[in-house]
């Protein structure tokens, strides 16, 4: 009896020991946050476009995360993005006219929020808009914009060719 | 010539043969696992023996993996000036292929073994034809008690081993090389998916089953001779391994 009582405690360590690996590669390698208590608030910015920003992206200041993209929507009304950024509780002086801006870290890197401070004596309050953004830059629109002001130089200099 | 073609035609007939047995073998352990499970204590056991006493040598193993996979990215990452990279890369070649296969070997190893020269000297010393005469049913008392016990506790060790490795890399990247802690657990949240950690847990639990299946296939069905035991000790570890990368490469396949 004494052996198999030793023989549980082991394998009760082994299992347990198992499962706070599981946990530990659940919840600490992986983008997932569990916190027990949610301490923050939140801030919404309406964006024209936000490219591949993704829930779960960083939000950051100075490079800094100070907090993470919560969720995306549209707004019906306006027709434009809405995202909703959870900010950590302790970051709780940034004034109110600070402005968003999409940004994609490094050449491989994801996208991401990054917030520049204002100069209002104000700071932001959970539930507040974000009044100044700036969108994610799309490739694609900066190649077209790039093709049509080529295209219209060479129009331009066309007819004085055919002359 | 035609001896040489009867020779390969022996072996494929005894390899075909050997696979159909597993085969069968295998439905029996599962249709005798139900009953088995209604008397967990003996899978208890069998966890311990394959689960806890492995666990010295998976996490020994894994730290010095994480070490070798931190100096070794560290080396090449920093050739494009990308150390920070060096969590991303570390925890996603742990999770999608190194820690299960890894784990896998290592458990053929250790505790593929024990089971295979365990049952191979039940069935020498006559234990096992011992049980059928007392009408108690070996393949429900000994056999399934421990294929189960290996199957619970490979995803488990699998778990446990790229943590450790994680440490290690952890240890040598951020402690000794100067990668910047911060970069290192960002980067690497930014780029795991809760899929990757499935992944490695589904990887690790397929191995467990495939590699406790073939421990106590070889070690029952081992000839009842010291050489016979000795035999299939070894086969287990030969054919755990290989059962193991080709799996690997069809469970890689299919999940990416």
């Amino acid at each position: 009896m004494r052996q198999s009582r030793a023989i549980d405690v082991s394998t009760g360590l082994f299992v347990l020991l198992g499962f706070a690996a599981i946990m530990f590669l659940v919840t600490q390698i992986t983008n997932r946050e569990y916190s027990w208590r949610d301490q923050s608030y939140r801030l919404h910015a309406r964006f024209e476009n936000v490219g591949g920003l993704k829930a779960g992206a960083p939000v950051s200041m100075a490079g800094v995360t100070i907090g993470r993209v919560e969720s995306i929507g549209y707004d019906m009304d306006l027709f434009k993005a809405i995202v909703t950024l959870r900010i950590d509780a302790h970051y709780d002086r940034i004034p109110n006219d600070s402005d968003a801006a999409i940004y994609t870290a490094g050449l491989l890197g994801g996208q991401y929020v990054g917030l520049t401070p204002g100069n209002s004596e104000d700071a932001y309050r959970d539930g507040d808009d974000i009044e100044f953004v700036q969108d994610a830059i799309v490739l694609e629109k900066l190649i077209s914009k790039y093709l049509f002001s080529q295209a219209g130089k060479d129009k331009a200099s066309a007819p004085a060719a055919q002359e | 010539m035609n001896g040489v073609v009867g020779e390969i035609a022996g072996s494929v007939r005894g390899f075909l043969e050997r696979v159909g047995a597993m085969t069968r073998f295998f439905g029996q352990v599962l249709w005798n696992s139900p009953a088995t499970l209604l008397r967990f204590r003996l899978v208890v056991e069998q966890v311990y023996n394959t689960g806890a006493l492995s666990l010295v040598i998976i996490m020994t193993c894994g730290l010095f993996v994480g070490m070798v996979l931190g100096l070794q990215g560290h080396d090449l990452l920093e050739r494009f000036g990308s150390e920070d990279a060096l969590g991303v890369g570390a925890a996603l070649s742990l999770l999608k292929e190194l820690g299960p296969v890894v784990t896998a070997l290592l458990f053929a190893g250790r505790a593929g073994t024990a089971l295979a020269s365990e049952l191979g000297l039940m069935r020498a010393t006559d234990q096992i034809s011992a049980m059928e005469i007392m009408a108690v049913d070996p393949m429900r008392r000994v056999v399934v008690p421990r294929f189960l016990g290996g199957v619970i506790a490979m995803p488990l060790l699998t778990a446990i081993f790229i943590a450790v490795a994680l440490y290690g890399v952890q240890l040598i990247g951020v402690q000794l090389l100067g990668v910047d802690q911060g970069q290192f657990w960002s980067q690497m949240r930014g780029a795991v998916e809760l899929g990757d950690v499935n992944e490695g847990l589904i990887k690790g639990f397929v191995f467990g089953i495939a590699c406790s299946l073939i421990a106590v296939f070889e070690g029952y069905n081992a000839a009842p001779t010291a050489e016979g035991v000795g035999r299939a000790t070894t086969r287990t570890v030969v054919v755990s391994a290989v059962v193991t990368l080709v799996l690997d490469y069809i469970l890689t396949a299919l999940m990416l």
